[in-house]
């Protein structure tokens, strides 16, 4: 085990995400903005728009609360996916497959776990502020209406570490940009059906155990209870799967680029 | 003790053996070159040594560690050239040194001042804000060069350093390389360009196949492999190698190129008087000091007449 996981690490992830940093400045813009404002298009059009001909749905402890108030932590949460996923995924199989960055960065004293967290940290500090920019923009329309409010930003953190850990060891396993495309084939289905927009006990037994598999659920039933300042023991199960779903996902990112680069 | 010590040092690609059973040590502050044609398994032996290629067999220990193991650690004491510039394109040029060093923990204080005197090194001090794409060929590798000196390695591995430098940067690296050599910097050198290796070799060993075939010191491997000296001749195309035999009989050794004929003889001048007073008469001729040229063509298995 120790032969193992020897030459891993010099722990200095900070000086991966201290190069992101610096490389900031030379980054699409527009995608970037794109990535943050569909979260915004949906809560403006569904929240408002069709909210006024819903009116109230039950929330999650069972008192009414308006559709807008329903869906914009449900948002929110994709919005921290959205942000963690756009740099793990595209970026990403950019550096592996293209850019020999990661292949400089492990011909230093860094070790491919370092890279690993460095740039899971920089996707997750992305997915963040895609999620901070979202909570103001609830802020600006009355939807944030408790203190707990201000727990969903480490929350939103959170779901981002799961994604971009998740995103990147996804990506690490993908040899051209057209399977890259079905990790989006997959988010499509996953963010319209995870009870961002309606409730999941629409579907039959089945089809609910499915969504209740896949991370962006139970980010978004954490985020709504939050925002609402509810706390049941499933509350620490979301917390539970996101926790795990980081760490074996950095883990794994880890031992990829172990395998892709030194060889 | 050697820095760097192989013992029948193996790497397969599935099937493919490209690096196949070698041994060598390489003492502190010598420089030791790595020579042989496309393909010898020079790269693959370099990245062995820097961890980032795993051997399938054999032992390999650098400074006194296993690159394979302690990889970051080893690397910490390495300086990395490698064959093809790996520059960071999202960063400028001075970024590039600035942000290399942080990858080996250095204060920033430190690699601030390090980077100025790496830019001026590389004679890229205009080009401090320039992004990296924009650089020549000759720029973006005296810019590879330069990083790689950031961490002050003990030692340098060096895969074709001066391949696409011009001949004043060349010799600028070249006395650089002296000079840190001078203060006990261990150099690993692969090279195409037999000057180089004279220059910059205390010893060497010539790959070919994977194999090591020959090793020694720049002049001990010559008077081995070759004569004193070499009579070039050219006779144009279509005459080479019809009067290649006549030629042989003349010479210790004697070799076709395409262009011209290799004489080697331990006097040049009388053989190519013989030449002339046989009414052979060449377009042009050459005398010159055999060099490693003549060792590296005689070991790595071109038709040699004997
Ligand atoms: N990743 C790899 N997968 C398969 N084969 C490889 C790989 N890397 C190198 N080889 C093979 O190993 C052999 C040695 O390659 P290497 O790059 O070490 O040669 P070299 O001596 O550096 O040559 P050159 O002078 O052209 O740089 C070559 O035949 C090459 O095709
Ligand atoms: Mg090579």
């Amino acid at each position: 085990m120790r032969a193992a996981l020897s030459g891993l690490s010099s722990g200095r992830s900070w000086a991966v995400v201290e190069r992101a940093l610096r490389a900031i400045g030379r980054m699409n813009w527009l995608v970037i903005l794109t990535g943050f404002f569909e979260p915004v298009l949906y809560l403006l059009a569904m929240g408002l728009g069709m909210g006024g001909m819903i009116g109230s749905i039950p929330g999650p402890d069972g008192r009414p609360m308006s559709y807008a108030a329903y869906i914009a932590p449900a948002l929110m949460a994709s919005s921290a996916m959205n942000g963690a996923l756009i740099d793990s995924t595209f970026n990403v199989f950019f550096k592996i497959r293209f850019s020999k960055l990661y292949e400089t960065m492990l011909s230093t004293s860094l070790g491919p776990a370092d890279v690993a967290i460095g740039e899971i940290v920089m996707a997750l500090l992305r997915g963040a502020l895609y999620a901070l920019g979202f909570l103001g923009v609830m802020g600006t329309m009355g939807l944030v209406t408790s203190w707990w409010a201000l727990a969903m930003i480490p929350v939103a953190l959170l779901i981002a570490f799961g994604f971009a850990a998740l995103g990147m060891a996804t990506t690490s396993f993908m040899r051209t940009f057209q399977q890259l495309d079905l990790v989006f084939l997959v988010m499509l289905p996953m963010f319209l059906l995870s009870s961002t927009l309606f409730p999941i006990t629409v579907f039959p037994p089945v089809v609910q155990w499915l969504i209740m598999a896949l991370p962006l659920w139970h980010g978004i039933e954490l985020m709504r209870q939050l925002s609402v300042g509810i706390l049941t023991p499933m509350t620490f199960v979301h917390v539970g799967y996101f926790v795990v779903l980081g760490v074996v996902g950095a883990i794994a990112v880890t031992l990829r680029l172990r395998k892709l680069f030194l060889r | 003790m050697a820095v760097i010590e192989a013992k029948d040092l193996t790497k397969r690609f599935g099937e493919f053996t490209a690096v196949d059973g070698i041994s060598f040590e390489v003492a502190p502050g010598e420089s030791f070159g790595l020579l042989g044609p496309n393909g010898a398994g020079k790269s693959t032996t370099m990245r062995m040594i820097g961890g980032t290629g795993l051997r399938t067999s054999g032992s390999l220990s650098v400074l006194g560690m296993d690159p394979e193991r302690q990889g970051p650690e080893v690397r910490a004491s390495l300086g990395v050239v490698p064959q093809s510039d790996n520059l960071d394109t999202e960063l400028l040029v001075r970024d590039n040194l600035i942000v290399y060093g942080r990858y080996f923990g250095l204060p920033m204080r430190e690699v601030k001042a390090k980077t100025e005197t790496l830019l001026e090194f590389a004679q890229l001090v205009e080009k401090a804000n320039a992004k990296v794409d924009d650089l020549s060929g000759g720029m973006k590798r005296r810019l590879t060069i330069a990083r790689a000196l950031i961490n002050d390695p003990s030692i340098i591995l060096l895969d074709e350093p001066t391949t696409g430098l011009d001949p004043q940067a060349r010799h600028i690296l070249w006395d650089r390389l002296f000079r840190l050599k001078e203060q006990g910097v261990t150099l690993v050198v692969t090279t195409h360009f037999m000057d180089e290796a004279e220059q910059l070799c205390d010893r060497l060993v010539v790959m070919d196949q994977g194999r090591i075939v020959a090793e020694g010191s720049p002049a001990a491997l010559i008077r081995q492999y070759s004569t004193r000296e070499v009579t070039e001749l050219r006779f144009g195309a279509s005459r080479n190698e019809a009067l290649l035999a006549e030629l042989a009989s003349l010479a210790v050794r004697a070799e076709a190129l395409p262009d011209r004929v290799l004489l080697y003889s331990d006097d040049g001048e009388a053989l190519l008087e013989e030449v002339n007073r046989r009414g052979l008469h060449p377009l042009t001729s050459l005398v010159r000091r055999s060099s490693l040229e003549d060792v590296f063509l005689r070991l790595t298995g071109r038709s040699l007449i004997e």
